[in-house]
């Protein structure tokens, strides 16, 4: 494999056991750096917010990004639109540490997405299956996300996203070998990749939750469902009081096999992000770019 | 890695996993300001700062680099500069010399390097003008990842600082 590609899932493995925060100003960063977090995802408006403003939604002011990596020392990460490779491209400019490749904003070609081995830099994708993961990690994408539902605070759609991987992943590793090019031929990937889940059990980069994460149990859920780290958007910046709430997830990330920790951890938050429910929404995201 | 050399190991993430036995400390590769974080709020940094002190060998690696440095746990003599390689984008990977090990691969994540050691601390290495591996007493660190390659070398040279047989 690519020296490249090496290193890039090698940053994504640094990052494992920890959660990345949504931010909009060099203000929310502190606060997200100093509650632990261990990478930012630097946007001009939270996904709540993007769903609520409706229209098209695009790759953030680089000038706004840039504010951002001087305020932090974690690595910042941003979003450019599904397909859209020239906004990509102006990411890489500015060095940022990777890109989401994301289904938040509006996708910008509804066949291809990036050819992300083109980039140096590393890129992020969301999956609602495995299929999807391994097509995304085929186009050269070091770590994978559920795509969650972003802007709810449900949290129904990252699990299910979690549950299928897992389960199609523990039946790639019970096939006998020769089952498993019929199964290549399904889930339209190549060979090789569902040669590596069949053997290793887990796909070849970090698996991380993302979508409607909002409560410490939220996060604690999904980690026990299998996630490696969990991203948290809206969650923590539209909830009563950020700062609390986002240390109590990071700890809930790290103890999230400890309920006696995570009741202590759930005690007096404040306001909770009000929430959409699956059935009240109109615009279903996880459903762009396959 | 460890399991490879045929050596048990425990996860260490609060003062109740701190309370069973063990003979060595690794303070792995992540974000450090992460790490300082979760270990001031698991009230992990005294008893681990203690512990280093009165000789429990350690290895840290990049971001476990920067916690055995003077600004965090302070327990070796070095000062280190974080990020000293820039972004994701300036992350590389290289093979280089040890002393005392040899030629050994070394990848390199937004990685740090040693700014600054005193005279209890010796070089182990040095790349490009910058020392990315230091040892002190049984404490030893370096500036990129081992346990991201299959090479088992610096793991085994750290074990020996350990007094019990593997």
């Amino acid at each position: 494999m690519e020296d490249r590609t090496q290193l890039n899932r090698n940053l994504a493995q640094m990052l494992k056991g920890g959660v990345i925060m949504d931010v909009t100003t060099p203000e929310q960063a502190k606060i997200a750096e100093a509650a632990g977090a261990c990478a930012v995802m630097a946007l001009e408006r939270i996904p709540a917010d993007i769903r609520a403003a409706g229209g098209v939604s695009r790759m953030s002011d680089p000038k706004m990004i840039k504010g951002i990596q001087e305020a932090v020392t974690i690595p910042v990460m941003a979003k450019c639109r599904i397909g859209h490779f020239a906004e990509a491209q102006i990411l890489e400019a500015i060095e940022i540490d990777y890109i989401d490749e994301s289904e938040v904003l509006s996708p910008a070609d509804d066949v291809y997405h990036i050819d992300k081995r083109k980039f140096k830099v590393p890129f992020v994708c969301g999956a609602k299956d495995l299929g999807e993961a391994l097509r995304r990690i085929n186009e050269g994408a070091t770590m994978i996300r559920t795509k969650g539902e972003p802007g709810t605070g449900d949290i129904i759609q990252a699990v299910r996203h979690m549950r299928m991987m897992q389960s199609e992943i523990r039946k790639l590793v019970s096939m006998s070998e020769d089952e498993l090019y019929e199964a290549a031929k399904q889930l339209r990937v190549p060979y090789d990749l569902v040669q590596f889940v069949h053997e290793n059990g887990k796909l070849p980069v970090v698996n991380f939750a993302a979508g409607g994460v909002a409560t410490p149990a939220d996060a604690a859920l999904m980690m026990q469902l299998g996630a490696e780290g969990v991203f948290v958007g809206s969650g923590i910046f539209k909830s009563g009081d950020p700062a609390k709430r986002a240390q109590a997830i990071v700890k809930a990330v790290t103890n999230y096999n400890n309920p006696k920790i995570l009741a202590e951890l759930s005690e007096d938050l404040g306001e909770a992000m009000v929430g959409i429910n699956e059935q009240e929404i109109e615009l279903l995201m996880a459903e762009r770019g396959k | 890695m460890l399991e490879r050399l045929g050596v048990e190991s425990v996860l260490i993430r609060n003062l109740n996993d701190w309370q069973q036995p063990f003979d060595g400390l690794i303070l792995p590769g992540g974000e450090s300001t992460a790490m300082m974080r979760v270990m001031k709020d698991e009230a992990l940094l005294e008893p681990v700062r203690e512990a280093i002190k009165d000789g429990l060998p350690v290895f840290g690696t990049c971001a476990g680099m920067i916690l055995l440095d003077d600004k965090h746990l302070g327990c070796m003599d070095i000062s280190v500069k974080r990020n000293a390689y820039g972004r994701q984008l300036g992350s590389f990977q290289k093979t280089h010399n040890i002393k005392g090990i040899g030629d050994v691969p070394m990848v390199f994540i937004r990685a740090p390097y040693i700014e600054r050691y005193g005279n209890g601390v010796e070089v182990l290495s040095v790349l490009d003008g910058h020392v990315v591996a230091a040892k002190q007493g049984k404490m030893l660190a370096c500036s990129f990842h081992p346990e991201l390659t299959e090479d088992t070398s610096i793991h085994r040279y750290w074990l020996s600082f350990i007094n019990v047989k593997h």
